[in-house]
């Protein structure tokens, strides 16, 4: 059987900020290798989201100019098809400034609080411009394996009763630099502060998304394993450089 | 009139600078550059501001996420064809520490400058820097390069440092000459901060155009209204020919602008320009597109301080790149161009230079996270490794994060050399032996790997360590 995947990337323009777009790469390659056909909509400002069309939504992070343009548009025009698709168990995997606006709100350092679509039980407080920023190599635990990856986030996130962390802090900071949480879950959608590019030194997560959408699609997920020693060796230095610095807090 | 004594305490800070420079190289700590300016500032805070002010030209300052080394090295080039003598950062040290040591070296045991009558201080400037630099030492003309993502682990976004600037502009006396690229609309757009003239240089030859933006363009948005700009060429990044459809702000005309240029595979850039003191001819020993902006800065930078276009010709053509930055030396009987690379914007023009040039390339790239590289290794999801494809020859990784520049390059449908090397003397070592004999290897590191490269290739014998250069 011919397998397909479609995936909406939204706003590739303006939330790309920390190499976002190698997360794209990662899943085109990985589609490909298993014969799997991906299709990428690209979707800016002012472009409706079919929310019946797409197996996976990707958003990355941006700029807070950019990300506040990004914002208006997330409420006004795709907003409620993002909501409908993650209802209906489509894979959304958010990164940053994205993970940030699928929040319910976020409040700046000054001023009034910005809203946010609502898809996570979780909110983000800034706690101002003399506040440490959240920046370093980082490393969680998720599923009995681990996840690397880079941050750089003046906000801080908490999770509400109905969302569930994404992995445990290994080193680093995470989501609030206090809980020992990193990122959200809900449904099928991840949330998650990690670039780096995240995919391409995290396979078995990359494989994780793309095997929901395979499962939600046709019923059964089962992919093929890939040669990933490279992959295994990026993912292992992260760990041992992040591991190996102190973190000072 | 003679001048007043200089202080004693500026004496001593000028003498505890030397002796400092003296020892780090004597103890093989490095070039003396940053360490001397810091222990002078300690002794007579100041030092800078005081002996700036001894300089009979005064001075100017390069700043930029690109080509501010390249521009400056350009400058002082110029500058000593037309006579001046320089006081210059050639090190690449680049922060106030960096300026003071300069400026402590160019002075006698007595803290007065040497030659001051004919001194000019040319710095280059870091882009944080700007602010502080600007405020301390008074310079005729300052020149932006081009604004980029760069380290956002250590600057921050593109526009906290675009507003930095700003205030910096908004805060100078009317008569400080700005030198702003009209071709990139992050920096042209600086005008309206700006009090006193301003120079604006230029691409006009279309010849030279890209496709369309690289992934690495940052100033998509108009600031004004928010609309996408539309451009009419792209030269790279977000550098080309601009305009917001919306509100009508677009590209502003550039008094110094190339209307020709030639890149032969082979030999010297060719640039053509329009001035305001008429058409020039430059001849420039580097490749990239890159390296005619920063020829245009340079040369919009002489005019603003009055250089005939002789002086600025003569200096142009004398140019030897700065430390690393591109460079060739003969090892072991093939050759190797050293191109130093350290952001998304600038690795793309390196790309794009080596793929223009015929044949396959060998080509080792060296990946550092230290703090002067920038610890966040993702800005190489966002270079266009995509198109190497068929010009490689040799393909190496190495570097502290040699894993992720060769899984970049896998996932770029590239065929990197399975061996990993994080040692850059070793990496070096084995590109050089599979590097065919007569051939070339071309070697594209960050820049703490640029310093490791250099100081390997010192240790094998070849081109003395980058402070004995003048």
């Amino acid at each position: 059987m011919e397998l397909s995947l479609r995936l909406a990337h939204l706003y590739p323009k303006q939330m790309n900020l920390y190499g976002d777009r190698g997360n794209i790469l990662c899943l085109r390659r990985r589609c490909a290798a298993r014969d799997i056909e991906l299709a990428v909509d690209e979707l800016e400002v002012g472009e409706p989201l079919d929310a019946t069309a797409c197996d996976l939504i990707f958003i990355g992070g941006a700029q807070d100019r950019e990300q506040r343009r990004v914002a208006a548009d997330l409420l006004e025009a795709k907003g409620e098809a993002l909501g409908r698709a993650v209802a209906a168990g489509v894979v959304v995997l958010a990164v940053c400034g994205g993970y940030q606006l699928l929040g319910r709100y976020y409040r700046p350092a000054a001023g009034e609080d910005l809203p946010g679509l609502g898809i996570f039980d979780a909110w983000t407080v800034h706690p101002g411009p003399t506040a440490k920023r959240f920046i370093g190599n980082v490393v969680v635990r998720w599923q009995g394996a681990t996840l690397v990856g880079f941050e750089n986030h003046g906000g801080r996130t908490f999770l509400g009763p109905a969302a569930r962390p994404l992995a445990r802090v290994i080193a680093g900071y995470g989501n609030n630099g206090r809980d020992g949480t990193e990122g959200v879950v809900q449904a099928n959608a991840f949330g998650t502060y990690l670039h780096g590019s995240l995919l391409p030194k995290n396979p078995r997560f990359a494989d994780h998304l793309i095997a929901l959408a395979l499962a939600r699609k046709y019923g059964q997920g089962e992919l093929a394993p890939l040669d990933d020693a490279l992959e295994e060796q990026a993912h292992a230095e992260a760990v041992r450089l992040a591991v190996r610095k102190p973190i000072f807090v | 009139m003679t001048k007043p004594v200089a202080g004693v305490r500026t004496a001593a800070a000028v003498s505890t600078a030397k002796l400092a420079a003296a020892l780090s190289r004597r103890l093989g700590l490095g070039g003396g550059t940053a360490l001397p300016g810091l222990m002078a500032e300690a002794v007579a805070p100041g030092l800078a501001a005081r002996l700036a002010g001894e300089l009979g030209h005064g001075c100017l300052l390069v700043t930029g996420t690109n080509g501010k080394t390249t521009t400056a090295r350009l400058v002082r080039n110029i500058a000593r064809a037309a006579g001046y003598r320089p006081v210059h950062n050639g090190a690449g040290s680049n922060m106030m520490r960096g300026i003071t040591a300069a400026l402590s070296e160019a002075a006698d045991s007595q803290g007065r400058i040497r030659q001051g009558e004919r001194s000019l201080g040319v710095f280059e400037v870091d882009e944080a820097t700007l602010p502080e630099a600007a405020d301390a030492l008074g310079p005729r003309v300052i020149a932006f390069t081009n604004l980029f993502r760069d380290q956002l682990d250590r600057y921050g976004e593109v526009d906290s440092v675009a507003a930095l600037w700003r205030e910096a502009l908004a805060g100078l006396p009317p008569a400080v000459t700005v030198v702003l690229n009209a071709d990139d609309p992050g920096v042209a757009g600086l005008a309206d901060a700006c009090q006193g003239p301003i120079l604006f240089y230029g691409v006009a030859d279309t010849a030279c155009a890209v496709g369309g933006l690289e992934h690495a363009a940052d100033a998509r948005w108009c600031p004004v209204c928010g609309h996408e700009y539309a451009y009419s060429a792209v030269f790279y990044g977000h550098v080309g020919r601009w305009q917001c459809p919306a509100c009508g702000r677009s590209r502003p005309s550039a008094q110094v602008e190339a209307v020709r240029v030639e890149q032969p595979s082979a030999g010297p850039l060719g640039v053509e320009l329009t001035s305001p003191v008429g058409r020039l001819e430059l001849s420039l020993p580097l490749i990239g597109l890159y390296n005619v902006y920063n020829a245009l800065a340079a040369a919009a930078v002489a005019m603003a301080l009055g250089v005939e276009g002789a002086a600025i010709q003569r200096g142009v053509a004398s140019f030897t790149a700065a430390f690393g930055r591109q460079e060739r030396f003969d090892v072991r009987g093939r050759g190797v161009q050293t191109i130093l690379a350290k952001n998304p914007a600038g690795l793309n023009q390196v790309l794009r230079a080596l793929v223009a040039e015929s044949g396959p390339k060998n080509l080792l790239f060296l990946l550092n996270d230290d703090i002067a590289d920038g610890r966040d290794v993702s800005w190489i999801w966002d270079v266009d490794f995509e198109m190497l494809a068929g010009h490689t020859g040799l393909l190496l990784a190495s570097g502290r994060r040699a894993a992720d520049m060769a899984l970049r390059l896998k996932y770029a449908g590239l065929d990197p050399d399975p061996t990993l090397e994080c040692s850059a003397e070793r990496a070096l070592a084995r590109a050089l032996s599979l590097t065919p004999e007569l051939g070339t290897l071309y070697v594209v590191p960050t820049y703490t790997a640029m310093l490791q490269v250099r100081r390997i290739l010192a240790r094998w014998g070849h081109r003395p360590q980058f402070w004995e250069e003048t």
